[in-house]
């Protein structure tokens, strides 16, 4: 994998104007960085596999002028892949910025918060139940994922969202819900469960244009939308008394900012299975690398969501070739490290509450 | 967590009627699930069934489902069942953490991982590599759980519970990852990962019991020293705790206890939480006490989830991790919701 440098300038600030203004070019900078990177990976996974393709050759296809084998290849084979990588990571990442910033806790992400785990429910009831479709699993999938939330929601979060304790409450929900996904696996026939196994651990592997294209017109006016939802986020993010004095409509804003979240997050499970901690540690990464800027950067957790996950699903599938490792293996494992990190680290940001 | 605050008076509380009558019950309560979980399955036999198995004089097939499957499962999940429950009162003991339970925290994983890594490794599935692999893994997380506990000072019970949570993800992805790239170690993994009483060699249980012994004796001789040094280090000192000591022997004990559990009966969550709690309004809060009730208080629920676990999916079965956690997890959320003072 790519070892991510963004390189930040370090001058000692002289005037307020000029900082503000050098704040802005950082901020240029580690985006136009993020963007060089997700590119590097983007064409580095339309390279890389069995049949290994020169990254010459990959231009060429992209341009549509490559020859007929390296083209179904890379536009047919490998394109449909890294595309959803890439823009399923940035749903993820926008979507747990989303929740983070309303939750006011860096824990307060959807996957966290058992999210997945309902959405795995909802998807193994319907792909059990026989009828199974790409749309009914989605389906299924968003009703789960929704219900839980909202369940794990009035258990933990009635009187606030920002404590350990309703994060806790996610977990032990998830724990309900984890054995009772298990239960429903032992129950289908092993051509089903196997099929249902691969969905929960998460994979973009076998993922072709008929699955990109729905997900991508589906994430298409979401991404549209968010950049209006920036001005409500940093509104609501001054707390609520402060922001209905601003004249802000703060429930109405809230619950939009959370269907976007939930549908963002949604889209991304139905197409590839649970793909726990991306929307955990985006935002928070991007925290990082944007320091200079207020709260958390939604277009800075989108560019982060997006190189994480095309990052995991790279080495998911060409790490250990010939061998294909789900991506939810790779991001659970990285991801788990990063929640320690973040419970344990220097700055102990997952303290609050 | 006391349930009621001990009476001011120049004796200490003593055992008295209570515990007297939960230790008779709770032997009865025991011996009728132990009979349970020998008689009912995908094939229930009846208790004269059970006795002539027993005594080698019935029918072959009777004989043979009696004392190589129904009994060896039983006394592996005695076993287990009694190593969980102590080690989570000692967890819980030692990290002064409501919410201490072996699964939890991920020692069940460090363990889970140690052995599906010399599985994969050395391709060894001898019980002797996974004994000894499970006992590395809890070995190694056990003392990972209690630095990290020390470190962050006790400052939120939740706190500790998401930093297993996160350790459990990290150990269990790369398990994941181990058994996927090597068919065989997912073959072997598989049922061990969902927590089962099947198929335990009745040797390995032997083998197992006596390590669970020596961890109980451990865990007795500092129960009181915990006791005291609950009190405040300081003060532990003061009377005569040498509370280093104590702590070592304790997360020595524990290691010892959660490793054989898991070795047994693979990563089991939630079991560890639930006995405690359940017990301490029954017989009171002393560390022995309990020790010493979750003796019976641990098999019962095993052996229950279990039979449960055996009779929800008949004919198949579920692994018993499944119903633990089904039973377990729903205990968190009310611990979470009842301590208000403790847990926010």
């Amino acid at each position: 994998m790519t070892g991510p440098t963004t390189t930040v300038p370090t001058t000692t600030a002289p005037g307020a104007r000029r900082s503000r203004g050098r704040r802005r070019h950082r901020a240029a900078g580690t985006t136009l960085t993020l963007t060089l990177l997700g590119a590097a990976v983007l064409i580095a996974s339309l390279a890389a596999g069995d049949i290994s393709v020169p990254v010459p050759d990959v231009l060429h296809a992209l341009a549509g002028r490559g020859d007929p084998l390296t083209s179904t290849v890379v536009l047919t084979w490998r394109l449909p892949r890294a595309l959803l990588a890439l823009a399923l990571g940035a749903a993820l990442g926008l979507s747990g910025a989303i929740f983070q910033t309303l939750t006011r806790n860096p824990l307060g992400s959807p996957d966290v918060i058992g999210f997945n785990t309902g959405a795995s429910t909802g998807a193994l009831a319907v792909l059990l139940s026989g009828t199974a479709g790409y749309t009914r699993t989605a389906l299924g999938a968003l009703i789960g994922g929704l219900a839980t939330a909202a369940l794990v929601y009035a258990l933990g979060g009635r009187r606030s969202t920002a404590t350990t304790r309703f994060v806790v409450t996610g977990i032990a929900v998830s724990a309900i819900l984890t054995s009772v996904n298990t239960w429903l696996m032992y129950g289908a026939d092993t051509a089903v469960a196997a099929r249902a196994a691969q969905w929960t651990a998460g994979s973009l592997d076998a993922l072709g244009w008929e699955h990109a294209v729905p997900a991508l017109v589906a994430l298409a006016p979401l991404a549209l939308i968010t950049p209006f939802l920036v001005r409500t986020l940093r509104v609501l993010e001054l707390g609520d008394d402060v922001a209905t004095a601003l004249g802000a409509r703060v429930v109405r804003g809230r619950l939009i900012l959370a269907t976007v979240g939930v549908a963002l997050t949604a889209v991304a499970t139905s197409v590839a299975g649970p793909l726990a901690f991306v929307a955990l540690a985006a935002p928070q990464i991007a925290r990082l690398l944007y320091r200079r800027t207020p709260g958390i950067s939604l277009p800075g957790a989108a560019l982060t969501g997006a190189l994480l996950l095309a990052g995991a699903d790279w080495v998911a599938a060409h790490a250990f070739a010939p061998v294909q490792l789900p991506t939810g293996v790779v991001t659970v494992s990285t991801g788990g490290a990063y929640l320690l990190w973040l419970l344990l680290g220097p700055r102990r940001g997952g303290r609050k509450g | 967590m006391t349930a009621s605050t001990p009476p001011v008076g120049r004796r200490a509380p003593r055992p008295g009627a209570r515990v007297l009558a939960f230790a008779g019950a709770g032997c009865g309560v025991l011996l009728l699930v132990a009979a349970a979980s020998v008689a009912f399955g995908s094939r229930t036999v009846g208790i004269h069934q059970i006795v002539q198995g027993l005594a080698h004089t019935g029918p072959a097939d009777i004989v043979t489902l009696v004392r190589e499957v129904r009994v060896p499962r039983t006394a592996a999940g005695l076993v287990a069942g009694a190593a969980l429950g102590a080690a989570g009162i000692l967890i819980q003991a030692v990290t002064r953490n409501p919410l201490g339970d072996p699964g939890l925290l991920g020692v069940s994983s460090g363990s889970g991982f140690a052995v599906t890594l010399t599985v994969a490794l050395t391709g060894s599935t001898g019980v002797t590599a996974t004994v000894w692999s499970a006992f590395a893994g809890a070995a190694a997380v056990t003392v990972l759980i209690v630095v990290v506990a020390a470190a962050t000072g006790n400052r939120h019970p939740g706190q500790l519970v998401l930093v297993g949570v996160a350790l459990g993800a990290v150990l269990s992805g790369i398990q994941a990852a181990l058994t996927l790239l090597n068919p065989r170690t997912l073959d072997t993994m598989r049922a061990w990962s969902a927590g089962t009483l099947t198929g335990i060699p009745p040797g390995t249980t032997a083998f197992l019991t006596l390590f669970v012994a020596v961890g109980l004796f451990a865990a007795l001789t500092v129960a009181r020293g915990l006791d005291m040094a609950a009190m405040g280090e300081d003060l532990a000192r003061g009377l005569g705790t040498r509370t280093h000591l104590t702590r070592a022997v304790a997360i020595a004990a524990i290691t010892l206890l959660a490793g054989s559990a898991t070795a047994l009966a693979g990563p089991l969550s939630f079991l560890g939480l639930m006995v405690p709690h359940l017990l301490r309004p029954l017989i009171g809060p002393g560390t022995r006490r309990l020790l010493l009730g979750s003796l019976i208080v641990g098999p019962v629920l095993l052996l229950t989830a279990d039979v449960a676990a055996r009779l929800v999916t008949r004919p198949g079965e579920l692994p018993v991790g499944v119903v633990t956690a089904f039973l377990g997890a729903p205990l968190l959320l009310i611990l979470l919701h009842s301590r208000k003072g403790r847990i926010r």
